[in-house]
């Protein structure tokens, strides 16, 4: 444990707080119409820190500071720099969206409360206490809150901040509570000590478990898993879709270290009894999400609660990492939870991306029907469209269905035969949606709006790398899935 | 059949299958709606040479081995012990022929019908077809799942975007079928992996120790994916709605080759991973290709639509394959796989010649022709060639199948060869019968009376199918002779009890 202040591990995370008060200033005192050059710097930011970033990991930079607050290893880096790209893309889809619904038109705040949350995404990444969790989780939150709000005439978006503000609040205090009960219990709030003093058994379980069921709840929440998952359609449908691309993105990526950090890393003594939690939240989550999807006709809504089912299988992969004496497979099982929330998000950003480059001013691509004909009026969006649908669908040779198969792989190996058989039956009711989704873009004749669809290069060339990239990693998924399963065993020493 | 020894330096096998992978992607880039013509010609030359390096595997193939040919292996994904592991023995060589080949037909066949998004059909045929033949060269469990499943996503636009008017229901109904059949296969094939200490080879599984009642489960599960493959009564309800619903094309493609994968599955998996289970219920196995044979046989004949005779048809005739399968001897197997080829052919062909009439007609019920004869002499003596090799007679290819298979079966048990002879009967009642109401008589419809006689292209089509259709019938020695070691190491393999 180290006790100096090695402020140089936390680069990234001061360079982008710099770099986001720059950009601040800059844009108060800017006067143009779109913040086209607040949105350049915000992008120009991302890639100083990410390059940073980049260099330190190539390095090996790695370590403990602030008294063991905050952690910098392989996973951090890998997170990060996945959360970085992420943003990026994010604000690139949404910069056309968020200009004609004059998002823009009276500050440029989309872009520094985006790079906020990403900086409060960055310290959740690197937690290693429970204080900087916490610190974590709120930064990201209260930015996200504000981000939703932005539309504030739009009666839906307030609706929206307002129902996110609410409830993720009392999350957030939940998650605070259980830490208290931890922190009571062990009188410690550094996440590797208190692994520590779990494991000499010395500790009364009862408030510990206490905690970590309140701790399950609140991390439940910020993914979105049943039965903590009613936010999310609402708050998918009702954000302007830009934002909701910011907040069904990163933050995935963020809570998923949470959990890795607290669950795995600090409370891996009681995984026992977060285990069957898991277990439940990923079951519902399966069923409800994939059941309920069928029955949307609005595509955020749809796609909302698809991601809960999605966040289904996540469960899947950590609470499978939980075997006796084999910390191979308990790596593998962690990797290839990792591996299905990085294309998750990947996806995401395709499926959330061809909904702000298909909404115009005046129109919102809200309705799964509005896909209708898409072939016709834009075959390169529509053929990214139907590899998202099948990558989301697990169907090979879709980067989707590898990381289906590593978690299923997992759940096998951990015993879990059965769990496998119903999380592969809840994919077969999931790919029905998506195969509806398929046929409007493809079967149907184009409704009411026939014009081919254009917009500038660089959103529909990011567009199609990005569906390009859901094949690739589909026929050439080994680096990336070698990369998630190294990230998990050299960060957490399986 | 252990050994790769018979490997060879040239990757034909790889061409075979990218070939019209990459053909397909650069028909998809290249080809603009507004000139179809390039695009057709582009397809054209992206299937023949796709067929052309598949020759060599016919040329180059060693009749005195059952080991696996042309093998090529490189890791794909480290993490999971997932190879690139390629090879054809006697059983999948034909297949791959067969695949290639039909690719050229439906290339033709859709030259001038289809006239709409021409880049993208052709293109998902290209690269269906490299999927396919993907499925009969894969040695590697995983990489045999990812072919098999990818083949859902072009068929599924085939079906959905070119079809009949009731196109979408038979597109979800097609893929939602296979999905859920294939998806117990994965977490049987997840299962194996790990009872093979992290292993995908297809070998290794074949020769792994394996308790009874794995067997049984692993077997069950990988029923659930070849039955509705295959299809077996009573999961083949997808069929007619796919084979009506799909163009001419997928049709063809849909009977002569991806009917076949899933019997393909049967002997390169079920059989030699699960010996002792397929063992023990091979008799539930006959007795549901038994009501294959004779109760779809029964349902094909009051069929009223032309298309859905020769889909339930087909049914009837995979049920012999599947029958053949589980008789275990020699003139079982080798009967069943030339009922494959055999049926690629007929079936392949008898949608073409439906593809001919609907073209003209445009509707496929049979009470609107009769008298075609009259009209188009040229393609009814196609048409009853095709029919009467549907029915099995003999000198076409049709018999040599059917007959080995009911020879296999008499041998097996004297009462189950003769309900399978019975097939014969059905098989001449709905052939015939439609041939009759169809091409014969008096011309009712007076729409008949303008329709032309086959064009060149047709033609060509059709006479390079009954070519083939008369030689396999008259000299069936080629087909069998590749698959002879073949059948009879798997036969041999099967035997042995694993537990």
């Amino acid at each position: 444990m180290q006790n100096h202040f090695q402020f140089a591990l936390a680069l990234p995370e001061i360079l982008l707080l710099i770099l986001t008060v720059v950009v601040l200033i800059f844009d108060a005192f800017s006067k143009s119409k779109n913040r086209h050059s607040t949105f350049i710097l915000s992008l120009l930011s991302l890639l100083i820190v990410a390059v940073v970033n980049a260099v330190q990991w190539s390095d090996g930079v790695a370590g403990t500071t602030f008294n063991g607050m905050f952690v910098v290893d392989s996973l951090s880096h890998f997170l990060k720099i996945a959360s970085y790209i992420t943003v990026a893309i994010t604000l690139i889809y949404g910069r056309q969206y968020a200009e004609e619904r004059e998002m823009l038109s009276h500050g440029g705040e989309m872009y520094t409360l985006s790079l906020f949350a990403l900086l409060g995404q960055m310290v959740m990444i690197s937690a290693g206490s429970m204080l900087t969790v916490y610190l974590g989780v709120e930064l990201m939150s209260f930015a996200l809150y504000a981000l939703i709000a932005l539309r504030r005439e739009n009666v839906k978006a307030t609706e929206a901040a307002m129902k996110y503000f609410v409830l993720g609040s009392l999350a957030s205090g939940i998650l605070l509570y259980g830490l208290s009960m931890i922190y009571g219990a062990t009188g410690q709030l550094d996440l590797a000590r208190i692994a520590h003093i779990i494991a000499t058994g010395q500790v009364h379980t009862l408030p510990l478990v206490f905690g970590v069921v309140f701790i399950v709840a609140g991390l439940a929440f910020k993914l979105g898993a049943v039965p903590f998952h009613m936010w999310v359609p609402d708050v998918y449908h009702g954000a302007p879709t830009a934002v909701t691309l910011l907040v069904a993105a990163a933050p995935k990526l963020a809570a998923f270290a949470l959990i890795l950090r607290l669950l795995i890393e600090g409370l891996h003594g009681l995984a026992l009894d977060w285990q069957p939690m898991l277990l439940i939240m990923a079951v519902l989550s399966l069923a409800i999400g994939n059941i309920t999807a069928i029955a949307q006709t609005d595509f955020k809504r749809m796609l909302a609660y698809s991601t809960i089912s999605h966040m289904g299988f996540v469960f899947l992969g950590l609470l499978s990492g939980v075997v006796e004496n084999n910390p191979q497979a308990t790596g593998q099982a962690y990797g290839s939870a990792l591996f299905y929330m990085v294309i998750y998000v990947l996806t995401t950003l395709v499926t959330f991306g061809l909904i702000l480059l298909l909404s115009r001013k005046g129109f919102e691509c809200e309705n799964i029907s509005d896909l209708k004909g898409l072939n016709r009026r834009n075959p390169v969006l529509a053929g990214v469209l139907l590899l998202s649908m099948f990558s989301l669908a697990g169907i090979p040779p879709l980067a989707g269905f590898y990381a289906k198969l590593a978690v299923l792989q997992a759940l096998v190996g951990a015993g879990h035969v059965a769990m496998a058989v119903v999380a592969v039956l809840f994919s077969l009711v999931g790919a029905f949606y998506y195969l509806r989704v398929v046929k409007m873009a493809y079967f149907d004749e184009p409704e009411g709006e026939t014009a081919p669809v254009a917009g500038g290069v660089l959103p529909h060339g990011l567009m199609s790398l990005n569906g390009l990239a859901l094949i690739v990693l589909g026929v050439l998924p080994g680096g990336l899935m070698a990369l998630c399963v190294h990230a998990i065993q050299t960060s957490l020493g399986f | 059949m252990t050994s790769d020894m018979a490997s060879s330096t040239f990757p034909w096998l790889t061409l075979s299958i990218f070939v019209p992978i990459v053909a397909g992607l650069i028909v998809l880039l290249v080809g603009r709606d507004d000139r179809p013509g390039l695009t057709r010609w582009l397809s054209l030359i992206g299937s023949v040479l796709g067929f052309l390096v598949t020759l060599p595997l016919y040329t180059g193939f060693r009749y005195d081995t059952a080991d696996m040919q042309f093998v090529e292996n490189v890791p794909w994904i480290e993490t999971f012990a997932v190879n690139y592991h390629l090879g054809i023995d006697g059983i999948s060589m034909w297949f791959v022929l067969l695949t290639a080949f039909f690719t050229i037909v439906v290339v033709l066949a859709g030259w001038e019908v289809i006239t709409k998004r021409v880049a993208q059909y052709m293109a998902s045929f290209l690269i269906l077809s490299g999927l396919m033949v993907g499925v009969f060269c894969a040695l590697d469990g995983m990489l045999f799942y990812v072919f098999f499943e990818a083949t859902l996503i072009p068929m599924y636009l085939i079906i959905g975007a070119w079809g009949g008017p009731n196109r979408v229901y038979a597109a979800f109904k097609f893929f939602l079928y296979t999905l859920a059949g294939s998806l117990l296969t994965l977490i049987a094939f997840i299962y194996l992996w790990h009872v093979a200490g992290g292993s995908f080879d297809i070998q290794t599984w074949q020769h792994m120790k394996l308790g009874y009642t794995p067997q049984l489960l692993v077997f069950l599960a990988l029923l659930a994916a070849f039955a509705v493959k295959v299809p077996m009564w009573p999961v083949h309800t997808w069929l007619p709605d796919a084979h009506v619903e799909a163009p001419t094309g997928g049709s063809v493609v849909l009977a002569a080759i991806m009917l076949k994968l899933g019997a393909y599955g049967f002997l390169r998996f079920s059989l030699p991973i699960a010996p002792d289970a397929s063992h023990s219920l091979a008799g539930l196995m006959i007795a549901l290709s038994l009501i294959a044979v004779i109760y779809i046989g029964l349902v094909a004949i009051v069929q009223d639509d032309m298309k859905k005779l020769v889909a339930y048809s087909s049914v009837a005739h995979m049920g012999f394959v599947t029958l053949g399968f589980f008789i275990f001897n020699t003139a079982g197997l080798e009967g069943a796989i030339v009922q494959m080829l055999s049926h690629g052919f007929v079936s392949g062909a008898m949608f073409l010649c439906i593809g001919v009439l609907y073209d003209r007609l445009h509707t496929r019920r049979i009470d609107a022709y009769g008298g075609v004869i009259n009209v188009m002499p040229r393609f009814v003596t196609f048409f009853l060639l095709f029919s009467l090799a549907n029915c099995g007679l003999p000198a076409t290819s049709g018999f040599v199948g059917e007959f080995t298979v009911i020879m296999g079966a008499v041998e097996h048990n004297f009462w189950i060869g003769l309900l399978t002879a019975t097939a014969l009967i059905w098989g001449a009642a709905y052939s015939l019968w439609m041939f009759k109401r169809v091409a014969l008589g008096d011309i009712v419809n007076e729409e008949v009376r303008a329709m032309a006689d086959l064009g060149k292209r047709e033609f060509f089509i059709l006479g390079v199918l009954a070519i083939l259709v008369l030689y396999m019938g008259i000299h069936p020695k080629p087909f069998t002779d590749v698959m002879h070691v073949s059948v009879q190491a798997l036969l041999q393999h099967v035997s042995v009890s694993k537990l």
